[in-house]
């Protein structure tokens, strides 16, 4: 397949997609996402290190690992340090020292998570801060500038999020205030040249709302779409058919990322639906609570079961964790150490980066469709514990599960 | 595993200070240079002696590979029957002592199952950055089994010594574990505090001793055991008869090094310890590694260096992180142009004089905090001129941020630094005595 580049441009565009492969079968696509500090292979995880620090991973670590982008947060860093700080640190990049890319959040997403403390308005959302108990407005314009101090690759707009288990007449004002805020984030960017600014599809579960705001969005010449409102505790069969719906309606040649999403099931469906690029913070935190991610699910390391397991979390992965540590051991620490966590946080980013690197090269290679039998096969002890939903899902585009 | 020490000559323990061509034999260093109070000076090939001992606990593991590579102590190596030592780590067996039937079911020792197969391990009774109860060992003469062959105990030579019955405590996460010498053979040392009676410090004298002979009983019977080295321990607390007793005993048997038990820092003080210190050391073998327990700061590290300590506990890095605190005391001796005339506030002369009664350099100025607001902004790395990860990569600003935000990070990073600082603070030590200029090195680091 020819390359594709995005807006018609070819040098001198933020963001340059070249699509090197596409499923035959599936919506699945291979890509190299193109960005000013370096080039993303898609479908990509990207790790989350919202205060600027991947929970006690160090940048060489994270790069070591192969992760050529991951996420900060705007609110917690619009706080902590500010962006005043940051900018005078040469960006967020220069502050925590990370070469690679960056995608900077909105701060959208913690109105839906700290609903109590904010009130959404016209003019933007409204926040008391926790740490010092101010009054704080989070405007699209606010949250641009402070992602333009930030510096990142790639930015969000600012969007009116409700939850996914939300009716009612709030989910449609939701999308539409959400489009007007798309079109004041996209004139406030200060850094057109240098930072991608991202759209996020909304419109909650229903589909005649979703349509809407992608006729609209894509009207926009924004280098990349988000789907977003999903994943915070809907049907899963809803949330995929909204997936589906999105990036039936996204444009080809740009990149869509789904946001919030982590789970190795939801990834690989969610490739096969269309999607490129997919964050969460599942694998980091489920690494606090000693769980290892495996092939084949998880391992709770805190468990008596492992006390005298010798093999490594994954005989097979090669992570520095896996090369040098046991699961014995692993239990051991994790008594009386807070580096047994890390460890496992390095595995399990690892294992996350591997699926996704494993996931691109199958759908280079044609071969995609077998890998997700294999992968299902792999992850579940049966066929008739496959979830209903991701069956659905993978059928709707052409693979089966037989 | 045989713990030798060869020098640069490749003979055992000789050198061009030794008065007879042959090798020295313990108990002999009888040379009037060693003896009496105050400082000891030892002869040039003598002096490359230094090595830190990592403290293991809480040091995740970096990228897949050791930290450091290829210490080489001095003018000596380690000889290691396998392969080179690469590096030095000392776990607390505080912390292995609940997860010994795991180890036992591992087969191939803690080392390996730690992920630090590649180092030397040294395994000490008690963590030196934990505050540790008084009292718990005990005799308990009357339990336990009767001593099989009571002539092989050189202390005491009646019938009704027991074997196994002796037990030292040791704390760990589930709470107080009592080890006897059957179950861990490790020689520990029954430490006296400070102002004891003479009775009681004798007593410990002899119950480490008896310990110890038990050890070296149990260490030659045990297969398992034939790759570690015992290390025999001199107690004495603050009684100098009794400390030199300890040490010609001690020295008597046939251990691979010797701990110096009750020294630590906050238990005796500097002047006492310089001395009780070089008294010991003159009745210990020259060929043999000396460790000191629990004494880690930098001036104090140097006085032991001085009375010929050779191995110190690594835990000083560690207590500076889990203050927040990054380790910045000067040690480089020969004058950096690119830093001179360029020194950080925090480094300026007004902190580095700032001298206890006891002539200690006070906490202050050995180390920075760093959440202190001044820092917020403050783009500098932690130490100018430090070559450590942190330092290369990283501002005093993002350390900061990482502190207030209670991220992980933080501590990784600080860690990173402080024991890197340490290391070559201990490079710089070695550098001193192989070219006789500890004094600059002393007047560097106090200021």
């Amino acid at each position: 397949k020819a390359a594709v580049p995005s807006r018609g441009a070819i040098a001198g565009a933020p963001l340059v997609l070249r699509i090197l492969a596409e499923c035959p079968v599936s919506k699945a696509r291979a890509c190299d996402m193109t960005l000013p500090h370096c080039t993303v292979n898609t479908p990509v995880f990207m790790p989350v290190g919202t205060q600027g620090t991947m929970k006690g991973v160090t940048a060489e670590q994270l790069e070591n690992l192969g992760c050529q982008i991951c996420l900060g947060n705007t609110y917690h860093l619009g706080m902590r340090p500010g962006p005043e700080l940051i900018e005078k640190a040469k960006g967020l990049h220069g502050f925590m020292n990370w070469r690679r890319s960056l995608l900077t959040d909105s701060g959208g997403f913690q109105m839906v998570s700290l609903v109590e403390l904010s009130q959404v308005t016209e003019e933007g959302v409204k926040f008391r801060s926790p740490y010092d108990n101010k009054e704080i407005l989070l405007s699209p314009e606010q949250s641009i500038a402070i992602q333009n101090s930030l510096g990142s690759d790639i930015m969000m707009q600012l969007d009116d999020v409700v939850s996914s288990t939300v009716t009612g007449p709030r989910v449609e004002e939701a999308m539409r205030r959400s489009i007007r805020w798309l079109d004041r984030c996209i004139a406030a960017n200060r850094n057109p040249e240098s930072q991608n600014l991202f759209a996020i599809i909304q419109g909650g579960l229903n589909s005649e709302l979703r349509h809407i705001c992608l006729e609209e969005m894509t009207k926009r010449d924004v280098p990349g779409f988000a789907i977003g409102g999903l994943s915070g505790g809907e049907e899963k069969d809803d949330f995929w058919k909204m997936v589906t719906l999105s990036t039936d309606h996204l444009p080809r040649e740009k990149p869509r990322y789904l946001m919030g999403v982590g789970y190795a099931v939801d990834l690989v469906v969610c490739v096969a639906l269309g999607c490129d690029m997919f964050d969460c913070v599942f694998p980091t935190r489920t690494a606090r609570f000693g769980s290892a991610l495996v092939p084949w699910g998880s391992l709770q390391l805190k468990h008596k079961q492992y006390a005298k397991d010798f093999q490594p979390i994954d005989p097979e992965c090669t992570c520095p964790t896996c090369r040098r540590h046991s699961r014995a051991y692993l239990h051991a620490l994790l008594k009386c150490d807070t580096a047994a966590l890390h460890h496992i946080t390095i595995h399990n980013i690892s294992y996350q980066l591997s699926l996704m690197q494993s996931v691109r090269q199958s759908i280079i290679d044609g071969c995609f469709p077998q890998f997700v039998r294999a992968f299902m096969d792999r992850m579940f002890p049966s066929r008739e514990q496959y979830p209903r939903w991701a069956v659905d899902a993978l059928a709707s585009v052409g693979i089966t599960l037989n | 595993m045989h713990l030798g020490l060869r020098n640069e000559a490749g003979a055992a323990g000789t050198g061009p200070g030794d008065t007879a061509g042959g090798p020295r034999r313990t108990g002999q260093v009888g040379d009037a240079r060693y003896g009496g109070a105050g400082i000891c000076r030892w002869p040039p090939c003598e002096r490359f002696r230094s090595i830190l001992v990592r403290h293991v606990r809480r040091f995740p593991r970096f990228g897949g590979g050791s930290l450091f590579t290829g210490v080489v102590w001095g003018g000596y190596q380690l000889e290691v029957a396998f392969k080179p030592a690469v590096l030095t780590t000392a776990p607390p067996a505080a912390h292995f002592a609940e997860h010994q039937e795991v180890l036992e079911a591992f087969r191939e020792g803690a080392a390996k199952l730690a992920g630090l197969h590649d180092t030397v391990l040294f395994c000490s009774l008690q963590d030196p950055a934990a505050p540790c109860p008084a009292g718990y060992n005990t005799s308990k003469v009357g339990r336990g089994a009767p001593n099989p062959d009571p002539g092989s105990c050189r202390t005491c030579e009646t019938r009704t010594c027991v074997f196994g019955a002796q037990s030292v405590s040791l704390w760990s996460a589930a709470g107080r574990i009592e080890l006897t010498v059957p179950k861990y053979s490790l020689a520990d040392g029954d430490a006296q505090p400070a102002g004891s009676s003479l009775k009681r410090v004798r007593r410990s004298v002899e119950r480490t001793l008896t310990h110890l002979d038990e050890c070296v009983l149990l260490h030659q019977k045990t297969a398992e055991l034939v790759g570690a080295e015992l290390f025999g321990v001199v107690e004495g607390a603050d009684v100098r008869e009794e400390r030199v007793r300890s040490a010609r005993e001690t020295a008597k048997r046939p251990v691979g090094g010797f701990v110096l038990d009750g020294f630590q820092s906050g238990v005796m003080d500097q002047a006492l310890r310089a001395q009780l210190i070089a008294a010991v050391t003159a009745e210990l073998p020259r060929d043999k590694p000396r460790l000191v327990l629990g004494v880690g700061r930098p001036d104090q590290v140097l006085s032991c260096v001085e009375g010929g300590v050779d191995l110190f506990e690594g835990f000083f890095p560690f207590v500076a992180t889990e203050r927040g605190c990054a380790l910045c005391f000067r040690f480089a001796m020969e004058p950096d142009p690119e830093s001179a005339g360029t020194r950080l506030p925090t480094l300026g002369p007004s902190h580095l004089h700032s001298v206890s009664r006891e002539g200690n350099i006070a906490a202050a100025s050995v180390s920075l905090a760093v959440l202190p607001h001044r820092y917020r902004d403050d783009l500098r790395p932690l130490v100018v001129g430090c070559g450590c990860y942190c330092c290369r990569n990283h501002s005093r600003a993002y350390l900061h941020h990482l502190l207030v935000t209670k991220e992980l990070l933080a501590g990784v990073l600080l860690m990173l630094h402080n024991v890197s600082h340490y290391s070559s603070f201990f490079s710089s030590v070695r550098e001193a005595l192989a070219t006789d200029r500890l004094e600059t090195l002393k007047s560097v680091v106090l200021g």
